[in-house]
């Protein structure tokens, strides 16, 4: 698994500057061509013939597909299509009935779910997933502490350690609360912040983990327009930070305009994968939508 | 003592909540002057007959009040770890006294003479390796319990209690009711040669109590403000998100199970140590829920609800002693169990927070009461 | 080990197992019953029980009957059989709603977490257990001798007694006729229905509170006909009477799997067996510490039991 990425509080700020439609990095070519081995285009997961079955149901169908690294990756379908059971396959909740998923070459079915998480991998919930009790800033901790050293026994007897991973910590927290914008409610209860403001803390709280691999599961349902059009410009900045991030969503506007390509369930299987224009004239969409990929929430 | 916080974090936590909250707002220097004030006055317990008026109510009758204050160390001690488990992170424990069992049996085993071993230790070196084999009986009980959910994860700790005291009831080794006598105190002499750990006086032991919950309070405390105390919180709310970030859960849960078994059996061993004689009547189920009064009446999930919950546990029937009932005629220091299944009962509907609650506890539930309640 | 004991004494140790098992199964159906349908171990339930053994010998007393009476005339004692299981009935329902109305409601009023429901059925059932200790000074109560036992027929060396046939016959029936009242009749559809999916249930007009209500009677009327027929083998009861039956019966509900009545059933019957076996095979010290053992070993290896949950299957 690859070194976390510490973000220094410059490259956070260099970050925030940067303008928000850059080019996508790789070609959008379908996916049957073999991935580009420059360092923005290179494989990061691939689902290799996955097939989930739950009981008698089949959620997932023999799905394969990859990601490639610095994309912003969509994943959509009808409701049901098991977009979502493909996510926690991918994290680890589920796992595969056959087939095989890897993450920067290595198999990661079976692995605990924190191992995953420690990997690379970091995602939010379709219904947020916070620590309803803990403060925005102590729920982004948590993320930090993924990654930290400190043991029992060295939180124990206080050793040096744990002084300078609580600081970096919650250095890094507080960065990251007002990379997604809610710093100002960082003391907060978490339970009481809005819902918009929730949504964001569980992208920061995700981002805490330093992943290479960031999955968003539905980020803007219940989003009004203008909600919506922050969350873009977030994702980009994401992306423009490194991260790859892939996202479930069922809002078609704004899938087309944040995604380099898409892949499209229907009933647990694949059935077109592209980049958005493509996907969008894809005979096959149009008819599991019933034609019309307009703003569905 | 406090940690740099941020300044809006600060304003909320510290904002609310009486005394609790005033105290928080007060400079460093202050509250550790306040806190070394009360460890004083603890220290000083042992001579609350000499308090004018007072005094003489509050001191129990039908015990003397060293003992009384010695029960009390061990029973706060119990409900500080407890809390660990209980409160920290949300593992509902209802054999806890079977830990406290095995630090006493352990010392039992290797200091009285009465016992197979024959090794015929002293007190404290025995005490190291009881309190490590109690360390390990938490780790075997949390083993094959961690993966299970809350309700059956307290059947089955009341299980191992109970098997526990089944053993010790059964086995030869464990001599049943016949239990262990003359098992050595502390050691150390006083200035005349005479052991400070006597048999007259529990006063000493009192002190060596209060002295160990001094330590214990610091560890759990230094825990809760750390990685460690975050894991377990994070866990108590919501698992598998805690563990989808990050969070080894098992490894947090066992250590909980860990530490909580190392403090119970730091009360058992200095349980042996004071009473120099036990058997398996010491360690009834009954034992185990009442602490768990004491955690849960106190305030769940924090320090100072536990070491409140504990000291009346053992105060109260304490102070009972001697007096009889008009019905039955029992001692109602018999009625403990009773009373205090009724105050939990009363505690969980009228004030679930406990007497102290932590913070965070007062908030949660009023929220959750806030909510829609679910369709009658 | 002694193999050879427990090889010599299979029948006998089966009948008394299947005995046992029976009285247990009646007492697991309370648990099953309130799991199913609140996803909560009623950790009272062993007082439920508890209150019918002593309630009936209270009324048995009335009639000048202790455990050194002489047994009455057969008319006597089936009168006495049916005023001790009415009276026991009557005192364990009883008990079964005060503890649901006085300690469950309230919480559920204020929507407290799961957490906190257990710790008050603990402190339920500690507060009944020791008041009945209080009261006989934990001592134990003999039971009048209402039913001597005679063997009816005997195969080998296993005495099959009159008063072990009553217990499995009266268990089974006790069991068809819980399970047609489930599965055929409109309060058992309630009962069904709020177990699967409780807010879907109260919009179908079921009313939840009543249902419950009507769950806690049940569980306490079968703990009743469980308690008298555990007085009438045991021949003695305790304040703590309640608590070791109680973890067996609850081992035996998981057993089975837990909500499911006939799960309950055959839990029971399998647990009472192999405890026996245990006790032939270890020694009879060990009779309740298998039960624990076995409680873990489900839990680990099939938590839903052999027969599956099934009165509340839909929820996660």
């Amino acid at each position: 698994m690859s070194e976390p990425h510490i973000q220094t509080p410059q490259e956070l700020d260099d970050a925030n500057a940067r303008p928000v439609d850059r080019p996508a990095p790789t070609g959008g070519k379908m996916a049957d061509t073999p991935p580009e081995s420059h360092r923005d285009g290179e494989v990061l997961l691939e689902v290799d013939h996955v097939t989930l079955r739950f009981g008698g149901v089949v959620a997932l169908n023999d799905v394969s597909f990859s990601l490639r690294k610095g994309e912003i990756f969509g994943l959509i379908g009808p409701n049901g299509a098991g977009k979502t059971t493909c996510f926690n396959a991918m994290t680890g909740v589920y796992r595969p009935t056959s087939g095989e998923i890897r993450f920067e070459g290595k198999s990661i079915v079976g692995r605990k779910k924190h191992e995953i998480t420690r990997g690379g991998i970091a995602r939010t919930f379709q219904n947020v997933r916070l620590f309803p009790e803990m403060t925005a800033l102590e729920n982004v901790m948590v993320g930090a502490d993924a990654h930290h050293k400190t043991s029992v026994l060295g939180a124990l007897f206080r050793g040096p350690r744990h002084w300078r991973e609580e600081r970096t910590g919650r250095e890094r927290s507080l960065q990251l609360l007002r990379f997604v914008g809610i710093d100002k409610r960082a003391g907060e209860v978490s339970r009481n912040l809005s819902y918009g403001e929730q949504r964001r803390l569980e992208i920061a709280r995700a981002l805490a983990t330093n992943p290479t691999l960031l999955c968003l599961d539905e980020p803007a349902a219940g989003f009004n327009p203008a909600e919506k059009e922050e969350l873009l410009a977030l994702i980009r900045r994401i992306r423009d930070t490194g991260v790859t991030v892939l996202l479930i969503e069922h809002d078609m506007r704004l899938v087309m305009g944040v995604t380099d390509r898409i892949v499209v369930l229907e009933f647990g299987k694949k059935i077109a994968e592209g980049t958005p224009a493509e996907v969008r004239d894809n005979p096959a969409v149009i008819a599991a939508y019933l034609g019309v990929p307009t703003d569905a929430a | 003592m406090s940690e740099a916080s941020s300044s809006s974090e600060k304003k909320t936590w510290r904002s609310n909540g009486g005394t609790r909250g005033w105290f928080g707002r007060q400079p460093g220097w202050l509250r550790a002057v306040v806190l070394l004030v009360v460890a004083v006055l603890a220290y000083l317990l042992p001579y609350t007959a000499e308090v004018p008026l007072i005094g003489p109510q509050i001191v129990t009758q039908g015990i003397d009040w060293p003992s009384a204050l010695f029960n009390m160390s061990y029973y706060v001690l119990l409900a500080l770890g407890l809390n660990v488990v209980v409160g920290f992170a949300g593992l509902l424990d209802l054999g806890y006294v079977g830990f406290f069992a095995v630090g006493a049996y352990t010392v039992a085993l290797l200091t009285s003479p009465d016992s197979l071993l024959h090794t015929k230790w002293a007190w404290a070196a025995a005490v190291p390796v009881a309190l490590a084999i109690a360390m390990l009986s938490g780790l075997l009980l949390g083993w094959p319990t961690l993966r299970l959910r809350g309700d059956y994860l307290a059947i089955v700790t009341l299980g191992f209690a109970e098997i526990i005291r089944i053993s010790a009831t059964s086995s030869e080794t464990l001599r049943g009711d016949r239990g262990f006598a003359d098992i050595p105190h502390p050691p150390g002499s006083g200035s005349d040669g005479k052991p400070i750990f006597g048999v007259a006086d529990a006063t000493p032991y009192f002190w060596l109590g209060l002295s160990v919950i001094i330590v214990v309070i610091f560890a759990v405390r230094n825990l809760d403000r750390s990685r460690v105390g975050r894991s377990w919180l994070a866990i108590r709310e919501d698992e598998e998100a805690a563990e989808i970030m990050g969070v080894r859960t098992i490894k947090f849960k066992l250590w909980a199970f860990a530490i909580g078994a190392f403090i119970g059996g730091l009360g058992g061993v200095m349980f042996a140590g004071e009473q120099g004689f036990m058997n398996s009547n010491s360690f009834v189920l009954q034992f185990s829920i009442l602490v768990l009064a004491g955690v849960v009446m106190g305030g769940s999930g924090n320090v100072a609800g536990a070491i409140l919950g504990g000291a009346l546990i053992s105060y109260i029937p304490d102070r009972l002693r001697g007096i009889e009932d008009p019905i039955f005629h029992t001692d109602l220091f018999g009625f403990r169990f009773a009373i205090f299944g009724l105050v939990i009962i009363a505690i969980m509907i009228f004030r679930p927070q406990g007497l102290i609650p932590s913070r965070r506890r007062a908030m949660e539930l009023k929220d959750r009461e806030r909510e829609v309640a679910p369709i009658e | 080990m002694n193999f050879s004991g427990l090889i010599h004494d299979f029948g006998p140790l089966t009948i008394t197992g299947l005995a046992q098992g029976a009285i247990i199964a009646l007492f697991a159906l309370g648990y099953t019953l309130v799991y199913g349908v609140l996803r909560l171990i009623n950790f009272a339930h062993s007082e439920v029980f508890l209150m019918g053994t002593y309630v009936c010998l209270l009324v048995w007393g009335l009639f000048g009957l202790d455990q050194n009476s002489a047994t009455p005339s057969t008319i006597a004692v089936i009168g006495l059989l049916l005023l001790g299981m009415v009276v026991a009935i009557v005192a364990s329902g009883a008990t079964a709603l005060a503890v649901e109305l006085v300690a469950y409601r309230p919480l559920r009023k204020r929507n407290a977490p799961p957490l906190a429901f257990l710790i008050t059925a603990i402190g339920a059932s500690l507060f009944l257990s020791e008041t009945v200790g209080v009261m006989t000074k934990r001592n134990i109560t003999g039971v009048p001798p209402l039913i001597r036992p005679r063997d009816v027929f005997v195969i080998g060396n296993m005495h099959v007694t009159n008063l072990q046939i009553l217990i499995i016959v009266l268990a089974l029936v006790m069991m068809y006729v819980l399970d047609r009242f489930i599965n055929r009749s409109r309060l058992g559809r309630g009962i069904r229905a709020v177990a699967q999916n409780p807010d879907s249930a109260a919009l179908m007009g079921v009313n939840k509170s009543r249902v419950i209500s009507l769950v806690f009677l049940l569980g306490g009327l079968m703990a009743g006909i469980a308690a008298v027929m555990y007085d009438l083998k045991i021949g003695v009861t305790r304040f703590d009477a309640g608590f070791l039956l109680g973890i067996e019966a609850f081992t035996a509900a998981v057993l089975g799997g837990i909500g499911n009545l006939r799960g309950a059933l055959l839990g029971g019957l399998l647990l009472g067996v192999l405890q026996n076996y245990a006790a032939g095979l270890f020694g009879t010290q060990w009779l309740h510490a298998a039960s624990f053992v076995l409680l873990v070993l489900i839990l680990l290896v099939r938590p839903t039991g052999l027969l599956g949950e099934s009165l509340g299957r839909a929820r996660a």
